[in-house]
């Protein structure tokens, strides 16, 4: 039964991480976006941007309160579920986790709590500095659990001790300038603007609908289309150069995205594909020449290395087994992610190009492509690329380092992660009910008529 | 191996007591106030009163238990990785109960509706509560000792957790936690919850001084320890009985100064007691956690050592302003205002 409790626990881990992670993209961009728009109103003194900054404001702290306690699970359950795991890497791993909360959560909470209840006590320059805290903050965040992460994708900076069994910390140095770290850090980033520009658009264009709060809903649109083109020209952008670093340090995550069996010259884009994995072959695969080798090293010719190869290698590096991922998942979560990305991308190109038009308003299929498809596409691109990242690299959890069976808590039984895995999963399906509902109530009700700091207040607080 | 007390090793399980040490000092009034919420607050706008007075800074004080857990993770992994797959069932209530406290504060005022606040009250009610119990009882837990085999893993499973001791210890800081959230109102409240706060705090600090002495003398007697960790817990519970008298006599700043100092106390003495160990073995003597042979490398306590050595004094430096910043006391006028 020792693997039916691995199995929960990789399904648990994946739930809590999903459903954490559907959060934290927009808290990374919203707080830049308030904390300009706070700014903003304080250059101008315009109480238009005063109304914008507590609207999305309110908006942001619905959506940072969930962000935050799932947070706490995700701390707490390597050594709850994966103790054998944190044992091995815990020399290396707990650090970032460690100076994450030293660095990033005390500044999120402290400088959160200030700008929450600071709109009366501080004066208007301190309060808006509170909010950047945060957004540096919510980076900084990013960043030290992304050096934690980008280890286990491609482990650097250690050594590993034959008299412990452990992996240990060789040079920090090395691992926190990883070149995946520095791939993985600003695509997040870049992830964050595009997601909370695709939201903010997304209500904007539900109130430009209406033919309400025009004002507000105008400005609101125009900024958010700004910073989802340029956020998810970012990502693709960031995203091309993390899909290179795959290509060199995790042939195999790149190969099964593809579904490329055989080493090809030059390698062919695959459109549409379903595999025989029997036969280790596609039954059917449609394909762009050439698009491959393109997106893998930048040029048109060059050798991209396939499944069957790359598994010959692993079995003679580490032996027999299968070192192949989970292809099905691996080739739509990788397709399912660039889609949602090219979709946010066209639709903050369109937004951006309305509003140099002056008639961002004016056309109501747009405005229901960003309502609807932009919104959606947030959400599906980033679970879809968390999935792709993790799925893709199993079935080891520290790449090439250490297998992901046998890395649960021996000592945890199936039985106990039945009730932590039903429990997360109820607790986080009946959380979401008021959380989409006090978004929803707040988005559709609209901006306030707030015209100083004061009138913000007594609406802010608990 | 080292015998010394100066080395990295203590001196990260010295920073990790005292991680552990301002998550009871803070969070443990937090929850105190969570668990007080139906008993003084009779109506919605008591309530707002009473969670406004944490509202700007519980979260933060939070932090330090996410950091004390990160700091486990970092300087001694198997300890980490023992306790937290060995408390499993345990830490997933305390999870669970944190989420839906830390939501609810947030969600609380943002609906009207008074089905909506009774049913956010209850989360903060037993999600102050079920924490405030069951941290006591995992402390218990380490003090008395747990079923660690040769691998280092616990193995004595979920209900033998729950034994008398460390119940009792359950309890201690259950109490402990309500009487520090008592005064942290007498400070932070006015009007009617000020009136009740006060009241409460009474018999609250005579209850908590029972509970904690009877914890400290069964803590003595089944701990064969000398002379020195043994006048901590007795300071302790002398501090908590200052309490009593400082309560009494109406000087309820100095009571949340001696409930706070209390809390200190008997951190470190768990902390001390339990030194060189951080997970006794109830087997085997031999198969105890150490922090030495817990530990991470040189190396890592080396880098997380400076970290912390910059970082923490500017964690204290901006916590502080944020408590002066909200330095003044919560009443009905600065709740009144409709809320959207």
């Amino acid at each position: 039964m020792e693997d039916l409790a691995l199995l929960l626990a990789r399904w648990q881990f994946g739930i809590v991480t999903v459903y954490h992670w559907l959060f934290v993209p927009i808290t990374l961009g919203i707080t830049w976006m308030v904390a300009i728009m706070e700014t903003t109103w304080l250059h101008t003194k315009n109480p238009v941007y005063l109304r914008m900054t507590k609207f999305w404001g309110k908006l942001m702290l619905i959506n940072f309160a969930i962000g935050v306690v799932t947070g706490i699970v995700q701390e707490f359950q390597f050594g709850m579920n994966w103790s054998t795991y944190s044992r091995f890497v815990g020399d290396i791993f707990g650090a970032p986790l460690a100076i994450e909360a030293l660095l990033a959560f005390f500044i999120e909470s402290t400088f959160l709590g200030l700008w929450i209840f600071g709109w009366k006590k501080l004066k208007p320059t301190v309060h808006v500095l509170t909010i950047w805290i945060v957004a540096f903050g919510t980076m900084a965040s990013a960043f030290w659990i992304l050096v934690a992460g980008s280890w286990m994708q491609y482990p650097v900076g250690y050594v590993l001790n034959p008299e412990t069994g452990r992996a240990e910390m060789d040079n920090f140095l090395e691992i926190i300038t990883s070149k995946m770290v520095w791939a993985q850090f600003p695509h997040t980033i870049f992830v964050g603007f595009a997601t909370a520009g695709s939201l903010i658009l997304g209500v904007s264009a539900w109130h430009l609908m209406k033919r309400q709060h025009l004002e507000v809903m105008r400005k609101s649109a125009a900024f958010a289309s700004v910073a989802l083109l340029v956020g998810s020209l970012g990502v693709a952008l960031t995203g091309h150069w993390l899909g290179q670093v795959m290509v060199e340090v995790q042939p195999m995550k790149m190969a099964a995205a593809e579904a490329l069996w055989e080493d090809e010259q030059p390698a062919a884009f695959s459109l549409f594909a379903v595999g025989d994995k029997e036969n280790n072959r596609n039954a059917i695969n449609m394909s762009i020449p050439r698009g491959l080798s393109l997106l893998s090293c930048n040029n048109l010719d060059c050798e991209v290395r396939g499944i069957n190869s790359l598994q010959a290698e692993m079995v003679e590096n580490h032996g027999p087994g299968d070192y192949i991922p989970n292809l099905f998942v691996t080739y739509w979560g990788f397709r399912l992610m660039v889609g949602a990305g090219s979709l946010m991308i066209l639709i903050g190109a369109l937004g951006v190009w309305f509003y140099l038009r002056g008639t961002l308003a004016k056309h109501r299929w747009f405005l229901l492509l960003a309502l609807w498809g932009g919104i959606a596409a947030g959400f599906v691109g980033n679970a879809t690329g968390w999935i792709f990242t993790e799925l893709g690299r199993q079935p080891w959890v520290v790449y090439e380092v250490l297998l992901t069976k046998g890395t649960n808590s021996p000592t945890v039984p199936a039985s106990w992660v039945w009730i932590s895995l039903i429990g997360f999963s109820v607790l986080y399906a009946i959380l979401a009910v008021p959380a989409v509902y006090l978004f929803v109530k707040f988005a559709k009700a609209g901006p306030g008529e707030e015209n100083s700091n004061d009138d913000v207040a007594a609406s802010m607080i608990y | 191996m080292e015998q010394g007390i100066m080395n990295l090793e203590t001196l990260w399980f010295v920073l990790i007591a005292v991680l552990w040490t301002g998550f009871f000092f803070l969070e443990g009034f937090d929850f105190g106030v969570g668990i007080l919420l139906p008993f003084i607050g009779k109506d919605d706008e008591e309530r707002r009163v009473m969670i406004n007075t944490i509202g700007p800074t519980w979260d933060g004080n939070e932090v330090w238990l996410l950091t004390a857990g990160g700091a486990m993770f970092a300087a001694f992994p198997i300890w980490y990785a023992t306790m937290f797959s060995g408390f499993y069932l345990a830490l997933f209530l305390i999870l669970i109960a944190l989420i839906v406290r830390g939501v609810a504060f947030e969600y609380r005022s943002k609906h009207p509706s008074s089905e909506w606040r009774i049913a956010w009250d209850g989360a903060i009610f037993f999600g102050s509560l079920l924490p405030a119990l069951l941290f006591g009882v995992a402390f218990g837990n380490l003090v008395r000792g747990l079923e660690i085999d040769a691998a280092g893993e616990y193995v004595g499973g979920f209900w033998a957790l729950l034994n008398p001791y460390s119940l009792v210890m359950g309890i201690t800081s259950l109490v402990l936690f309500t009487l520090h959230g008592a005064l942290f109102l007498s400070l932070k409240a006015k009007g009617v919850i000020y009136d009740r706060a006060v009241e409460v705090a009474k018999p609250l600090s005579i209850a908590a001084t029972v509970v904690l002495a009877v914890a400290m003398v069964w803590s003595y007697v089944q701990a064969d320890s000398g002379v020195v960790p043994g006048l901590l817990p007795i300071a302790a519970v002398a501090l908590l009985g200052v309490v009593i008298w400082l309560a009494y006599s109406k000087l309820f700043a100095w009571a949340f100064v001696f409930t706070g100092l209390t809390i200190v106390t008997v951190v470190a003495a768990i902390f001390i007691g339990m030194y060189p160990n951080v997970m006794t073995s109830t087997i085997d003597p031999a198969y105890s956690l150490t922090v030495f042979n817990a530990s991470s490398t040189t190396m890592t306590l080396q880098i997380m050592s400076i970290v912390a050595l910059i970082f923490v004094p500017i964690v204290l430096v901006y916590q502080s302003w944020s408590y002066w910043v909200f330095r003044k006391r919560v009443g009905p006028e600065d709740v009144k205002t409709p809320t959207h």
